[in-house]
């Protein structure tokens, strides 16, 4: 090697930049060392993402977990690899195919590596057996042990401190020190062992940076969870479906810590599971309209499935707050990949004329925010409310703002009890009292002689009574369409990130892709082409969104679905600037790339202006 | 001076007349078996002194499911989606338990498109009582067979029906139902004893009554018909039922060989023997005697199954006393200082 190659190898370090992926089997207990991994980055204030890239299956088969550090805070989903730590021996070959050139694989030496194996890598030969023989494991926590070693190995060789992996160890464990402390022991018999006997040749070094004080670690369906239970969610109803499985679980988990009553010590909250999601949607529908705050959370196939419910929960104007974790359809589709497909379907889900609030959260955080939010929306325009996340933000471990604190009292909308409508000279449940749509409402307990009323599907009047009058029909079916409109203020506007100089164009784009898009804007920016960003949070779209599309020569609306719905969507609420708007979208199941939406944009930039 | 005739309005316990019960007048057919189910709810209910506004009439969609607008005005109602009844239902409970859940529910609504949730919220026991109006045919869209035609029936424009019937009283004791009854609509007497009892049950009852279609389904030889029904009726034992207070009026009644199931309430249901000696309390005799009356072509009625201590859904949630749906909005949002220990768990 000639000094001026040394030289600009030594200037190409990349530290506190490099995408990790751990390629192993799924079902062999993984699981702590990866999160061991990410979490001590994260703790020595390095930007980190984790996401686990899993077949639909239970044991045996390939599995990965793509940690992306990025000291620019750019941790979205990355093309290739940058490094790998390979314990999988059926999927080697293929997982070293996707290195950069001057990549690193880690890999257990027991494993014969290919013969064609590319001589421009790194090879780092981890000695996981001969270390375990030094070691008194039981023998159903070998393959797990396995594990905590290339930790200590992978650690060693990129930099990562014993203190920040004591952290994490702790914070994994949290209240049982031991089994953190006998952890670290084997991580560090493995660290020592590297520290001794590799010499570091790679361009990814490890360097302590500013704390991340500010953010906190965890899934989205995990913050869904949490923000329904401070929403003050009383019911849930449910059918195990992935991805959305965990958001329940965490209720469960975390629902007799948080929502004990403090009077009695007895619940104030209800998780139900039921037998299909027709069931789920029914129960959280009778729930609502019973007064309770009700959630009820699936994906994809479970949407379909609570169709009917739903429009009857529309149309007799019942709360309920409904999320999807959305997977890639259509059908039972890719299970356990992530996409953005979902929404053309709720938009109008159900037959007849139907709409409904959309909240899209982009981050983990918001996933909390919007938890309790959609919980006032719901009870305020007495309708169901959708909050679209997705597996890759419900599943995955994120960095995210911490949580903040609802900063207003709950709202439980025009939920009237005996005393106050007793000061109504005249009420009927669907009657427009206040001329802004949204009718009184009383629930079942309510022991005043006026308040019950028949509540059904079919049409009716004011009062609730059966109805076939075309008049009345078209009276109350634009009454319900006019809360939408109402409603659209109180909904959470689109964040709007601006370019450093004047940008003649725009990027759309909503959910979990942000991260993806704001490195897409950045890469952007290299190469000359000055773009603002938008992602939308809430439909229906709003004037902020109307404006941003107007103010630029032409937007471009990312999506991971087939045929752009969002963009579609846009394209009919505002249709003087339909033109405007250009759909880029792909599916594959993964979550976007900075990098493919870079290219895609600079391709039509190309194609159609000659940029 | 001379005395004017006033007519007395008998009041219940609880200072409620029968007017009271009412509801909308009824648009189903002259003569539907649905009406005397409607008419003997209202007596039951009256008589029982539950009042209105503490009863939820929650139903699917068919002419059974339109029948809970023509009794229980003043009580809240949800006419809900085909089959789907249990579903909201079981949402619905949660609110406030002690007002009490009436499912309204047809054999097209409950033993076809909806048997899967008849199943499934017998199994997690809602405290309700569960009424299928069973007419063996579908009304409202003008004469089909249902999953519980007889076997053989012949219809105007649907030929012969080729396929077995379901017993829903069969099915619900096989799903783990904790009190199964069937009544017959022409019987109003019967009828009013058992939905008595139905709503002193403490866990989910099942009460099949057949209820004649007179417009689709009431030629003499079918299962469901009036005729048929007052020619082969054979009721398991002769049933009244008795509240706290009515309990020494027992007596009158009891002057043949009996047997008696306390309730929760301390109510009591009387069962009189007939000329069986049925157990309702042997789950496996329910089962032989439902198999044979459907070969045997007897039309049973009365209290098929009874187990009494059942563990409700509700008590698996341990929750508040009070109404859920009563709490202040203080009571059901956790603390900053939750949510600062979240933070710093996670971060």
């Amino acid at each position: 090697m000639s000094e001026s190659n040394h030289s600009s190898q030594a200037q190409d370090m990349q530290v506190n930049d490099f995408v990790m992926t751990i390629c192993t089997v799924n079902g062999s207990g993984s699981a702590t060392a990866n999160t061991t991994l990410f979490r001590a980055l994260f703790s020595m204030g390095i930007p980190t993402s984790g996401k686990n890239i899993f077949p639909s299956n239970i044991k045996g088969m390939a599995t990965w977990f793509v940690i992306r550090a990025n000291a620019q805070g750019f941790t979205g989903r990355k093309l290739g690899d940058d490094i790998i730590v390979a314990v999988n021996p059926k999927s080697l070959a293929k997982d070293i195919s996707y290195l950069h050139e001057g990549g690193v694989v880690f890999y257990a030496d027991h494993l014969a590596l290919p013969e064609d194996a590319p001589e421009n890598l790194i090879y780092y030969p981890m000695p996981i057996k001969e270390l375990m023989k030094g070691l008194d494991v039981p023998r159903n926590l070998r393959d797990y042990t396995e594990n905590m070693l290339y930790v200590g190995i992978v650690s060693d060789v990129l930099g990562i401190t014993k203190d920040a992996l004591m952290a994490a160890l702790n914070k994994h464990f949290a209240g049982k020190p031991a089994i953190a402390e006998a952890n670290f022991k084997n991580v560090e018999l493995a660290y020592d062992w590297a520290a001794a006997n590799l010499e570091k040749k790679d361009v990814y070094p490890v360097e302590e940076m500013p704390p991340l004080n500010d953010y906190i670690m965890t899934d989205g369906n995990i913050a869904a969870g949490l923000g329904s239970l401070f929403g003050g969610m009383q019911f849930c109803s449910w059918y195990p479906i992935t991805p959305s499985t965990s958001m329940v679980e965490a209720m469960i988990e975390w629902a007799p810590r948080l929502r004990k009553d403090p009077e009695t010590g007895k619940m104030t909250c209800a998780i139900v599971q039921v037998e299909d999601e027709l069931a789920a949607a029914g129960a959280a529908v009778g729930a609502g309209w019973a007064g309770l705050r009700s959630v009820a959370s699936t994906s994809g196939p479970g949407i379909s499935l609570m169709a009917e419910t739903v429009g009857l929960a529309y149309f007799a104007e019942t709360p309920i707050v409904l999320w999807d974790v959305q997977r890639v359809g259509p059908s039972t589709g890719l299970p356990t990949r992530t996409s953005q497909g979902d929404l053309a379907q709720i938009y109008h889900l159900s037959h007849g004329d139907t709409q409904y609030i959309i909240y899209m959260p982009g981050s983990v955080t918001e996933c909390f925010d919007f938890g309790w939010r959609a919980l006032d929306i719901a009870d305020k325009y007495q309708t169901p409310v959708f909050v679209l996340s997705d597996l890759d933000l419900g599943m995955n471990y994120w960095m995210t703002k911490k949580f903040e604190y609802p900063n207003r009292p709950m709202d439980r909308g025009k939920l009237v009890w005996e005393e106050e409508l007793e000061k109504f000279p005249e009420w009927g449940r669907y009657m427009d009292i206040d001329n802004d749509g949204i009718p009184y409402r009383t629930v079942p307990g309510n022991l005043s002689p006026r308040a019950a009323y028949f509540t059904r599907g079919t049409g009716h009047n004011e009062y609730g009574n059966y109805e076939e009058d075309p008049a009345n029909w078209s009276k109350l079916i634009t009454r319900i369409g006019k809360k939408f409109k109402n409603g659209i203020k109180d909904l959470p506007e689109p964040v709007i990130y601006r370019a450093k100089q004047d940008a003649a164009i725009g990027i759309i784009g909503w959910g979990s892709t942000e991260i993806a898009l704001l490195e897409t804007q950045h890469l952007l920016a290299e190469k000359g082409i000055h773009a603002d960003f938008m992602r939308i949070r809430s439909l229906p779209s709003d004037t902020v969104t109307r404006e941003f599309i107007a103010s630029h020569q032409r937007n471009y609306v990312l999506e991971l679905n087939r045929d752009g719905q969002l963009c579609n969507i846009l394209k009919l609420e505002i249709e003087e600037y339909s033109q405007k708007l250009i759909s880029i979208s792909e599916i594959g199941g993964l979550p976007m790339s900075a990098e493919w939406a870079t290219e895609s944009i600079i391709a039509k930039e190309q194609e159609k202006y000659g940029k | 001076m001379e005395s004017k005739a006033v007519p007395t309005v008998e009041l219940n316990p609880i200072g409620l007349s029968l007017a009271d019960y009412a509801g909308r007048p009824s648009t189903l057919c002259p003569g539907c078996g649905h009406n005397m189910v409607s008419n003997a709810i209202q007596a039951a209910v009256y008589e029982m002194g539950i009042l209105p506004e503490k009863i939820i009439k929650m139903s699917g969609i068919g002419c059974s499911s339109k029948s809970p607008n023509y009794f229980l005005q003043r009580s809240f109602g949800f006419n809900s989606l085909h089959g789907r009844m249990p579903n909201l239902a079981t949402g619905a409970s949660f609110a406030d338990t002690s007002v009490k859940v009436l499912g309204i529910s047809g054999d097209g609504d409950s033993a076809s498109i909806g048997l899967g949730h008849f199943k499934h919220v017998i199994r997690r026991n809602v405290p309700m009582v569960y009424i299928i109006e069973n007419n063996g045919v579908y009304g409202l869209t003008k004469g089909q067979f249902s999953a519980t035609t007889d076997l053989g029936l012949e219809l105007k424009h649907q030929g012969v029906n080729v396929l077995p019937p379901l017993d829903l009283c069969m099915e619900a004791i096989l799903s783990g139902a904790s009190f199964v009854a069937r009544a017959f609509a022409g019987d109003s007497k019967q009828m009013k004893e058992i939905f008595k009892a139905a709503f002193a049950h403490d866990g989910l009852a099942i009460v099949d009554v057949i209820s004649p279609c007179v417009t689709f389904n009431n030629k003499d030889e079918s299962l469901q018909s009036y005729t048929f029904g007052r020619q082969n009726v054979s009721p398991l034992q002769d049933i009244k039922f008795y509240l706290e207070h009515q309990r020494e009026q027992i007596l009158d009644f009891a002057d043949g060989e009996t047997r008696e199931v306390d309730m929760p309430d301390g109510s009591v249901i009387v069962l009189k023997k007939t000329a069986s000696d049925y157990d309702p309390t042997d789950r496996m005799a329910a089962f032989q005697m439902l198999a044979e009356s459907y070969t045997e072509r007897h039309f049973i009625t009365g209290l098929i199954y009874i187990k009494r201590g059942t563990t409700t859904v509700h008590e698996h949630y341990d929750l508040v006393d009070e109404p859920l749906n009563r709490l202040s909005v203080e009571r059901l949002r956790p603390s900053k200082a939750a949510l600062d220990e979240i933070n710093t768990r996670f971060g």
